[in-house]
């Protein structure tokens, strides 16, 4: 079951009110995507801690309906 | 109960071995292509690493998920922590932090 980009946008922003997101569809399969994911919100967090917060966000659907999702979160600078 | 025991069990693998990946084949037969890809990183920097191959243990798979609070395999451990999975460890293989990590944990690997 794939799942749309604008979808995966929203539920990051639903939990990460500023993040600035930008969703690419690798294969145009709407089933591998690239998520590229920048918020105030990582300071300070190891890379681990940011990416487990956007796991957080996508509620489960990381690793089940969405398998490929290559993932970059980064603070604003 | 069953989720213990695969706790416990990972636990020992990453208490046993310095550098350890929890993967979908094994190093030489990798069955996905992120983990053929930490694999490849790994042996690129010659570091002697354990592989755990999550798709001959169903506990395990499930249960490296709960333990590292990561949805996804691969994930590598280092001296008992947890790195990452296939994103970080692609990034910090590109920029030399993964080496760099591994020399301040005092593990060896060729630059």
């Amino acid at each position: 079951m794939a799942m749309e980009a604008a979808d995966i946008e929203q539920l990051i922003k639903d939990s990460i009110p500023d993040a600035v997101v930008t969703i690419e569809d690798l294969r145009g399969d709407g089933d591998h995507y690239a998520a590229y994911v920048v918020s105030s919100s990582f300071t300070g967090k190891s890379r681990v801690q940011q990416h487990q917060m956007v796991y957080q966000a996508l509620q489960g659907r990381m690793g089940g309906e969405l398998h490929a999702l290559a993932l970059q979160t980064s603070t604003p600078d | 109960m069953s989720d213990n025991s695969a706790t416990s069990r990972i636990q020992s693998e990453i208490n046993d071995n310095d550098v350890v990946l929890f993967m979908k084949g094994s190093p030489m037969f990798p069955q996905c292509g992120f983990s053929a890809a930490v694999a490849h990183a790994l042996t690129t920097i010659q570091v002697k690493f354990k592989g755990v191959d999550v798709l001959e243990d169903q506990e395990i798979r499930d249960g490296i998920k709960e333990f590292s609070n990561w949805p996804t395999i691969p994930q590598l451990y280092v001296k008992g922590e947890f790195i990452g999975g296939c994103d970080i460890v692609r990034e910090m293989f590109e920029s030399g932090e993964l080496q760099q990590t591994l020399t301040e944990k005092g593990v060896e690997h060729a630059a």
